[in-house]
């Protein structure tokens, strides 16, 4: 059983566990806490190959199926160890504010997605990678159905239109997988192992076309999976509606999963097929509708879980501008920016979620003053809110700058092309987030306070999660390279190799 | 000792059964379910250990009897459906003592065992004469077993739907066995694709004959446009029956269709593209007249009817668009397909048999809170539920992933996209239930008792699901013919 497997199977297990009895709490905190010492230890063991090396650590496969070629195969890269240690860090914070007196299927669910993201994010099998994230469709579904916030219908609407819409976009990327699988396995027989396919992409490579058109497919699929605009109407009202700890998983993790495959999956196979013209352009106007068009939507948001959940949505549009780039640069910033974001937005709906149990709503015209009796909380927020909008100092800004400046780059620097062009605009999303934020930060927490609206900061034992992940954006943010080093293979000749 | 032999043990054990309660009237239904369950495990026991090879049957049946690993395969299925029919019979024995005159519904433990003999032979068919006359033995005992519950005018208004329009099909399929005679002058599916991909065959005559045939079979298996009977006499059997009609009966018209197919679609048949293409056609209008109703369907028997219909669509687009890229074949990915769909779908009828037993209905409001009154079957219909649906990790994913591969390889892009709209309709429907399932209703429901047994099948099937869904290699080589899995498994 190696290492990474355990990662894997603890929150199942755990999850089983606390099905068939266990103490809900002490289990899911307890599995939570082990991960993240397991996925921490690894981080600090694993050296960065060489480029051209293979680039997996704490491999091991087991193989399930013969022809196609399906194993159960693990091994951690740096992208894939910084995505394991994004998910820990917020399934750790996630099931700790859970409150004492929720049912148990909130931490069975819990676990659950974070076993499913763990499973995605470590797998090197394209069959595992896709089934490892479905894992967490019915554990979402249920929780938004039940338990999510508004009255019935409500919740049950948002539930269905994410779970039918989350379905169809994971069917469609299966189409893709399909494809792309059929398409490099040659004439021998199929494989679904990660580094048989792109040995074979390294060695037989599609013509540019047809890799262009897989590469669309697979941006489709990935992309509802990441509210890629038009395909996001499912994320703000689930974000919303979601109790806290799944939005936090949700939001914070899985949604990384569809920008994580792109990377892993569909880069490294169909190098030149975000490169061809038709759909360079199409991916440059959705994530030019996510940054602008989302971002003039959050602005118009009058209540925090809205404001939070556009905002999501408007920040994929980073990433992926980092994904359209493919340099080295814009892709280690991409896989920075999806840890930063995945931890600051975890942070924030943990925040809110606190602020809709205290006071009942979260209604911007409502709040106010809220600094004066609970300044811990404020402060807390303040991380959130400043490392959102990508304040330096704080791991988002690190990201965005690197995808900026690797995006406009990318050329030899000599281009003012679409790709260019779209920075420029790009860059004024984050004017967009810093009005958004700010005002919500000011609605909030300044200003006076309504009557009878007003909480106390947390206790210490509640601050422990939420600090670690203040000071998780603050470390990253001012050190950067403690993750960067990880990723120091990572160009798109190693992508290609990845 | 062959297989034959347990075939022959079964149909004297049946019809034994059958007349042990004329001859001894006090016996308890106990016993009489125990010594039939016990049998058909006997025979299942046998039947693996038996020899499995053609040198070995009696001499005067080796003309008609093919033994090839389908052919082992699904007699296998067969008994492993049987086996677990009769065990769901016991498990709604209150139900049945309801509908049935008397109490009295002791031929359910014999008539399933004459199916099994039935469908074990339509296996080994190598000739459409014994195809038909095995069929027959199927079909006429679904006749009277869907009828079964007989104070219900549910179930008789099934048993005559389903006697009439079995009658027409089976007229279809004769008509369609005399034509394709006439065209190709054999009966036996070697003389038949020899006849095919001989230019001297009138390709009308064949393409009529084949087309009749296949209807005929179609219907058998709920394929579109002959699906309509499916939801009403689903509705109308008893839940053991019903769950014999969507497992068996389908797979057993399977095997018929998998082996007419493979004759009229051998290389350099006459007909080869027009099948394939009626298949394709068929296979996607089947997934959506089975998906796009049952998204309105507040029945969860009536649910299961539909997902039976769409199922039967995916089987299809696995027969028409094989790929050769892997291990299977186009007939190894059917059986590999059904061999995944009967745990789900048994577990599905296994609880709805248990919510009817203790009180409830059918429909979805009868599921509502079942995750208080009993965990476990909430849990394991999660599980069903998500393996019909298609979930990955769960053993309806496999099979849907080798539909895909194989539509994809042949560009049937079409019907890719009939597959996908299928797949997501499924999300809405199976769904649904799992919702009601998991709903706080206000007043707390009455807690499930289980017996250890019921407990003990439900996980076991259950198990089966997720270990096919995450480990389907030893199931794959089952089925691969490179494999030597001709021999006893």
């Amino acid at each position: 059983m190696s290492v990474l497997e355990i990662v894997i199977l603890l929150p199942i297990l755990a999850a089983l566990a606390i099905w068939l009895g266990a103490p809900a709490r002490a289990t899911s905190v307890g599995a939570a806490i082990i991960n993240l010492l397991i996925v921490l230890g690894l981080v600090f063991q694993f050296k960065p190959v060489s480029v051209g090396g293979a680039g997996m650590a704490f491999e091991s496969a087991r193989v399930v199926l013969d022809n196609p070629a399906i194993t159960f195969g693990v091994g951690a890269d740096g992208v894939a160890l910084i995505m394991a240690l994004l998910t820990v860090l917020v399934t750790f914070a996630a099931v700790w504010q859970i409150a004492a007196d929720k049912p148990a299927i909130y931490h069975i669910a819990s676990l659950l997605i974070a076993g499913g993201g763990l499973g995605a994010f470590l797998s090197t099998d394209v069959f595992f990678i896709y089934a490892f994230h479905e894992l967490a469709l019915i554990p979402t579904f249920l929780m938004i159905g039940l338990y999510g916030h508004g009255d019935d219908s409500h919740r049950k609407a948002v539930a269905w239109k994410t779970t039918i819409y989350l379905g169809a976009g994971s069917l469609i990327l299966l189409a893709g997988l399909a494809w792309l699988v059929l398409e490099y396995s040659g004439g021998q027989k199929l494989t679904f192992d990660l580094n048989a396919l792109r040995a074979q992409a390294a060695s037989t490579p599609l013509p540019v076309e047809k890799q262009g058109m897989i590469f669309f497919v697979l941006l489709i699929g990935f992309g509802t999976l990441v509210s890629l605009f038009p395909l996001h109407s499912w994320a703000a009202p689930a974000y919303a509606t979601a109790p806290t700890p799944v939005a936090m998983l949700h939001a914070g993790v899985l949604k990384k999963f569809g920008l994580y495959g792109l990377i892993r999956i569909a880069m490294p196979l169909l190098p030149e097929g975000v490169q061809v013209e038709w759909v360079q352009q199409a991916l440059l106007y959705m994530l030019l509708g996510n940054i602008l068009i989302m971002g003039f939507v959050t602005i118009s948001q009058r209540s925090l879980d809205r404001v939070l959940g556009n905002s999501s949505v408007m920040h994929m549009g980073y990433i992926f501008l980092g994904i359209a780039a493919g340099t080295e640069v814009a892709l280690q910033g991409a896989v920075l920016l999806m840890f930063a974001h995945g931890i600051s937005i975890a942070l924030l709906f943990a925040l809110a979620g606190r602020m809709r149990n205290q006071l009942g709503t979260l209604e911007l015209s409502k709040l106010g003053g809220l600094a004066s009796h609970a300044p811990v909380f404020t402060i807390l927020f303040a991380f959130g809110a400043f490392a959102s909008i990508g304040l330096p100092g704080l791991a988002n800004f690190a990201g965005e700058v690197m995808v900026f400046l690797g995006a406009f780059g990318a050329d030899g620097g000599t281009k003012l092309g679409p790709l260019q062009w779209t920075v420029i605009l790009a860059l004024w999303g984050v004017v967009m987030s810093a009005v958004y934020m700010l005002r919500a930060y000011r609605d909030i927490f300044q200003g006076t306070a309504n009557a009878g609206l007003f909480m106390n900061d947390p206790v210490v034992s509640q601050r422990i999660p939420l600090i670690i992940l203040a000071a998780a954006l603050l470390v990253v943010g001012c050190c950067p390279w403690l993750l960067l080093d990880l990723l120091k293979s990572l160009s798109v000749a190693k992508v290609a190799a990845m | 000792m062959s297989v034959f032999s347990v075939e022959i043990f079964l149909v004297v054990f049946g019809l034994a059964l059958l007349s042990l309660e004329a001859l001894m009237p006090t016996i308890t239904r106990r016993t009489l379910s125990t010594i039939s369950i016990s049998g058909v495990a006997l025979a299942f026991v046998l039947f693996l250990f038996a020899s499995k090879s053609t040198a070995d049957l009696p001499a005067f049946v080796q003309a008609y009897h093919q033994l090839d690993t389908l052919a082992v395969f699904y007699k296998g299925f067969a008994l492993v459906i049987t086996l677990l029919v009769l065990w769901l019979t016991v498990e709604s024995s209150a139900y049945l003592t309801k509908f049935t005159p008397g109490g009295n519904y002791s031929e359910l433990f014999s008539l399933p065992i004459i199916v099994c003999v039935g469908m074990m032979w339509m296996a080994s068919a190598k000739d459409l004469v014994t195809v038909f006359v095995s069929l027959e033995l199927v079909t006429v005992s679904f006749y009277v077993l869907v009828a079964f519950a007989r104070k219900s005018n549910l179930a008789l208004e099934a048993g005559v739907k389903y006697l009439i329009l079995g009658a027409l099909s089976t007229g279809v399929l004769v008509y369609g066995i005399a034509w394709v005679y006439g065209a190709t002058g054999a009966l036996t599916f070697e003389g038949i694709s020899a006849a095919l991909v001989d230019p001297a065959t009138t390709k009308q005559a064949a393409l009529l004959g084949a087309a009749f045939l296949l209807a005929g079979l179609g219907f058998k298996v709920a394929a579109a446009p002959f699906q309509m009977w499916v939801p009403d006499v689903y509705q109308g059997a008893p839940i053991p029956v019903t769950a014999f009609l969507s497992v068996g009966s389908k797979a057993a018209g399977f095997v018929v269709l998998t082996r007419t197919v493979e004759c009229f679609m051998a290389k350099g048949s006459v007909i080869a593209p027009e099948v394939q293409g009626l298949l394709i056609v068929g296979g996607s209008l089947t997934i959506l007249l089975g998906s796009l109703p049952a998204i309105f369907q507040t029945s969860v028997k009536r649910l299961l009817a539909y997902s039976s219909i769409s199922h039967a669509g995916y089987l299809l687009l696995a027969l028409g668009a094989g790929s050769a890229r892997f291990d299977l074949d186009s007939g190894g990915v059917v059986a590999f397909y059904l061999a995944t769909y009967l745990p789900m779908t048994v577990l599905g009828f296994l609880v709805l048999a248990l919510i009817r037993a203790n009180g409830g209905g059918e429909d979805l409001r009868d599921f509502r809170g079942l995750a208080k009154r009993s965990p476990l079957l909430a849990l394991v219909m999660t599980l069903a539920l998500a393996s019909l649906a298609g979930l990955p990790l769960t053993a309806g994913f496999m099979g849907k992933l080798f539909v895909f591969l194989g539509l994809v390889d042949q560009a049937a892009w079409g019907a890719l996209v009939c597959a996908v709209i299928g797949a997501a309709a499924g999300f809405y429907y199976y769904f649904r239930a799992i919702l009601a399932m998991y709903s706080n209703d206000a007043q707390s429901p009455a807690p499930l008792s289980l017996s250890m047994g019921t407990k003990a099948g439900a996980i076991a099937l259950a198990v089966v699901i997720i270990v096919v869904g995450v480990y389907p290699k030893p199931l794959q080589q089952l089925l691969a013919p490179t494999a030597a899995a001709v021999v006893a498994h």
